[in-house]
Parts: structure tokens; sequence; C-alpha cells
């Protein structure tokens, strides 16, 4: 499970403070009081994140050990990434990543939200079945998953296979972990969304001789496009810089065979005394998720979504 | 109509099955059913391990246990130093819920009943820091921690915790706050009550039930958060019951059954308070994807 670090598409809310009127002027005593308010957030905010963030971008311009100061190098850093083998190979692993990412847990949670958004009976307690697994420790679900799988006791001695130790499967295996902890997150969002939806639409399908499956493709997708479009997006930035499963159940490997960035640069902080390459890797991790959220804000905008 | 609002109204009041829509039908249900299984049954078969022994594993992998070997549990809470590591996540879940309401909520205050200034920005200057991933000041914060001496303490991980879940929490709160109407404070505001008084006195309890989703969504979040955990402690008498288990697991590869009543152990109090507040948590992290 990722902590709620989640990117936001700008909310109804948002927009209302720019619409409503003035209608006093706020005396200067409240303006301070306002701002006084905010200096606890201001001061964990800068300290945790803005500094070390703007450290980060310096950082990823030298040889930093983590010890003492590093030497300015240019843009050394991030041309060794180009030829870093390590890094092109853990790029991949994130783009299977996110394509395992975009399809499996997308199709179940779509399947999973439609049936349910058709039944009354028993809704909450599917919707409840399905969302479980999301709210536990992935600490937890990588043990549950390591044992249903084990090539000692589980399906890995029945089957004769060795999940996460082969190094065609493992990658497979851990984005498959992942997939069972996380799709019943879409399934909430996309039920919530599949209830909005008017019931007109789908009375004027039936009456037309449209099925369950007829109506599915032409009614629900184009009505939950919003929402689909904004997970989607999600899931692109969520599985750039999946971390926790793979550093619990493989550590990166076998051989390196399930190494992804964020594992990658753990490592080279924290083991290999380069904190300055690492802190190049993550500047790259933080580029690609706001060129990502961006371009995704700017169709918005254009598009005239509402989500 | 926005995303959010969709998700801030109770369930049941949207559950109605259109006229139009045929029901779901046996293959339907028998679909349904099956996610269900894919969704609960590994968590049951970790059940049923918690309670077997090691050969009866082997044996019996995925059936129910032959006894209830409940001296796994005894033997788990020992060698895992479940005690220790449960009591260590009480203290971070209280400081980080705690931490992240007081600070979230003054910054909320001050967004949607003071007319804050330059709030526009701040809202941006949040929804960027939100989505800013944690590898990018995850390296400097690291050496920063360990020179200021709140590497390995859990006030330096609470800290962490309050500055990472306040921009999601802020957000959710001043949404919150912006339903409830403005004459509340107005009539104590005419009276000349000071704005911290008006805050606790008249805003506070009309805004628990948001206060309680974020506090529901940060306890969760901090209870099982990992990475930053692993990373900002080091000794086994700070570390919380996440790391303490995953310490565990991987020193006793082996022992299936003891790693799975371990498991359990960490999860039963979690999924209690889950399944007692469900909806509020269900929608909670709805609103929490959507919103935050």
């Amino acid at each position: 499970m990722t902590a709620p670090t989640v990117t936001v598409p700008e909310t109804a809310p948002a927009t209302r403070t720019g619409g409503r009127p003035r209608r006093r002027s706020v005396s200067r005593r409240t303006r301070l009081i306002a701002w006084l308010f905010m200096v606890p957030l201001i001061v964990v905010n800068v300290t945790v994140i803005l500094w070390p963030g703007a450290q980060s971008v310096y950082y990823s311009f030298t040889d930093w050990s983590g010890i003492g100061t590093g030497n300015w190098i240019g843009f050394g850093n991030y041309t060794r990434m180009l030829h870093d083998e390590e890094f092109i190979s853990a790029l991949k692993h994130n783009l299977v990543w996110t394509v395992v990412s975009l399809i499996a847990p997308m199709l179940l949670a779509l399947l999973g939200a439609y049936l349910l958004s058709r039944v009354r009976r028993f809704q909450v307690l599917f919707r409840l079945a399905y969302f479980i697994p999301y709210t536990v420790a992935t600490v937890v679900s990588a043990a549950v998953w390591e044992n249903l799988l084990s090539p000692d006791s589980g399906l890995g001695n029945l089957l004769g296979v060795n999940f996460l130790g082969d190094q065609d499967l493992a990658l497979g295996t851990v984005a498959g972990v992942n997939t069972w902890a996380f799709w019943g997150f879409l399934v909430v969002i996309f039920l919530a969304s599949m209830q909005s939806v008017n019931p007109a639409l789908y009375e004027a399908a039936a009456l037309d001789g449209a099925g369950p499956f007829r109506q599915f493709v032409s009614i629900t997708l184009p009505s939950i496009r919003p929402t689909l479009v904004f997970l989607v997006v999600q899931t692109i930035v969520w599985s750039f810089l999946a971390f926790d499963f793979v550093f619990i159940l493989t550590q990166g490997g076998p051989a390196g065979a399930t190494d992804v960035l964020s594992t990658l640069l753990y490592r080279n902080a924290f083991s290999n005394l380069e904190a300055g390459y690492a802190s190049a890797i993550g500047v790259v991790m933080a580029l690609f998720t706001a060129i990502v959220v961006i371009t995704y804000q700017v169709l918005r905008r254009v598009r005239k979504w509402e989500a | 109509m926005s995303a959010v609002s969709v998700l801030t109204k109770p369930a049941r009041a949207r559950a109605a099955v259109v006229a139009g829509q045929r029901p779901a039908g046996i293959g339907g249900w028998a679909i349904l059913l099956i996610l269900a299984l894919f969704a609960v049954g590994p968590l049951i078969i970790f059940v049923f391990a918690a309670f077997k022994t090691q050969a009866e594993i082997v044996e019996n992998p995925f059936g129910l246990p032959a006894d209830l070997l409940w001296s796994n549990f005894s033997q788990a809470w020992q060698q895992a130093h479940m005690g220790r590591g449960l009591t260590n996540s009480l203290v971070l879940v209280a400081g980080a819920v705690a931490g992240t309401l007081v600070i979230a909520g003054l910054a909320a205050y001050a967004m949607a009943r003071l007319d804050l200034p330059g709030g526009g920005s701040v809202i941006l200057y949040l929804l960027v820091s939100s989505a800013l991933p944690m590898q990018m000041f995850l390296v400097p914060l690291f050496f920063i921690w360990t020179r200021t001496g709140l590497y390995d303490t859990k006030l330096g991980l609470i800290i962490i915790y309050c500055a990472t879940l306040t921009p999601f929490a802020t957000l959710l709160l001043r949404a919150f706050l912006l339903t409830l109407p403005r004459e509340l404070e107005e009539a104590a505001r005419i009276d000349g009550a000071g704005e911290l008084r008006i805050a606790a006195r008249v805003i506070l309890p009309n805004a628990l039930p948001g206060i309680l989703t974020v506090a529901l969504i940060t306890a969760l979040a901090t209870y099982n958060e990992f990475l930053f955990a692993v990373t900002f402690l080091e000794s086994d008498e700070q570390m919380p019951v996440s790391t303490s288990f995953f310490a565990f697991q991987q020193s006793y590869v082996q022992n299936t059954a003891l790693t799975a009543a371990a498991g359990l152990i960490m999860l039963v109090p979690m999924l209690a308070i889950f399944l007692v507040l469900q909806r509020r948590f269900v929608e909670g992290m709805a609103n929490t994807g959507m919103a935050a």
C-alpha cells in the first residue's frame, strides 16, 4: 500500500476560493493570525520535503558520498545513467510493472465494480471484501504471498515452480502481488463513479436491446472516463515509484531481475555511498512524475474533463 | 459534479439499482464470488497457516488446520518482539495522528475560515508537495536526520509522517470546513470571541466527522508504513511492528507458521478498527485517492 502521497486533480473546493466574492475586508490582525496558523505546516513541510528536495537537486550535480561535501561534476550523474546497465534494466522493469499494473488491476477492478454497480444485495459486503487487501500492511501482504507461493510448502512446491527465485518469473510475481494488494482500491473509486451515471442512459440502452457488455462499453466506460483517465495516470506514477513489494520480497533479485528505480536509488544511497548518484535518480523520478501529472492537468483543462 | 462530491455522499443513498439494468445473473454472481475469493482467500490460508505446525503446512498447505496450535502465537509474540513493536507503533500512530490533526487542522482553518491571503497559491503548493515522490527528498533527509540526532528516534519518524501526511489532510479538512455554514462562527465573532476560541468551541465540534476520517487514514498509513520506518530507525528498541515483523520474517524464512502468526498479530488490531468503521474508511480512502 502506498501512503496517501497522491497527486491531486484540482477539485471543486479548490476552484471555489477563486470564485467566492469577498464579503468584507479582512482585518490586518485576522490576516496575521491566518498566517500564524500556517506556521507549523510550513515548518514541517520545508524541513522534510522542500529543503531536502532542493538539496537533492544540488547533490545530483555532485559526486557526494553522503559524508562531508561532494565535488561538482555537472551533469555527470545524469550522463552516467544513460550508460548504467543497472539503471536501464531497472527502468525496463518499471515499464513492465507499469504495463502489468495498467492491465491486471484495472480489468479486475472494472469487472468487479461494474458487476457490483448492478446489484444491491451484498454490495457493501463485496466491496468490503475487495478492499480488505488494500488495508493490509505491505510487509504482511508480502508474507501472505511468500507463504502461498513458497517453493518448500506452497503453490511453488505443488507446481515445481520457484515464483520469486526464477529470473523470468520474479518480476511478474511481485507485480502480481502488488495487483492483489491494490485492485480493491480501484474498485471503490470505479464503483463510486459508476453509481453517478445517469440511470436513464441504461434504460434507453436496455430498450434498444443492449446487453450488459454492450451497456458497459457504450455507456459505463464513456461516463466514467474522467475517473478512468485519472486512475490510469495515478497507476503510471505509482508504477514508476514502486518500492515496498520489491524491497520486501526480492530486494531487487534474483540477479537484479526485479530491480526497479526505487531499489536502485536505495542501494546507491545507503549501501554504495553514491548519494549524489542516488539523488540524481530521485530527481529523474520526480521529473517523470511531474511530466505525467502536468500533461494530465493540461489535457484535463483542454478537454474540460470534470474529474 | 466533481468526483469528490460524489464520493463524499453515503454509498447507500446511491446504491439504487437502475430499472433498465438487468441484475447480474448467475454468471455475474459467480464472478463476484471468484473475485471475493481472490481478495480474501490468500488471507484465509494465511490464518490457517498460523495455527499449523511447519510439517503440517508442507503436507496440507491450503486446508484447515488439524488442531488449533495457539502456541504459535505466544512463540511468535516473543520471538518477533511483537509487544515492543506494537507499543512503538502505538506511539508512532498517536504522534502522527495528533501532529497531523493539529498542523493540518490549523492550516485548513486558516484557509477555509480566515480567508488566508494567498490561499490559492498555498493550495497549489500543497498539491505539488503531495505529488512529490519521497524518492526526491529521501536521501538528503536521511543525512540531515543523522546530523541532527533525529535519526533512529521515534520523534524524527513522527515529524516525517506529519510532513508527508499534512498536505492531503489539510486539503481534505479544508474541503470539509467549506461545507460548514459561515453563520456558525459569525455570532461568536460578534460576541468578541478570539480566533482560537472560535476554532476550538464552534468549528471543532462540527468538524468532527472530517477529523475522524483524517485520523483514520493517518493512523492506517502510519501503522502500515514501511519505507521510512526501515530507513530512519535502526535499533531494535525503536522498531515499530512493521519493521520488527519484517526483521523476524527475514530471519525465520523457513518457519511459515510462526511468520503467519506474527503477521496476524500485526494485522488484527488494524483490521478490527477497519471492520468497525469500514464505511468511513472506504469512503475516506476514496477521497484520498481522488482529492489528495
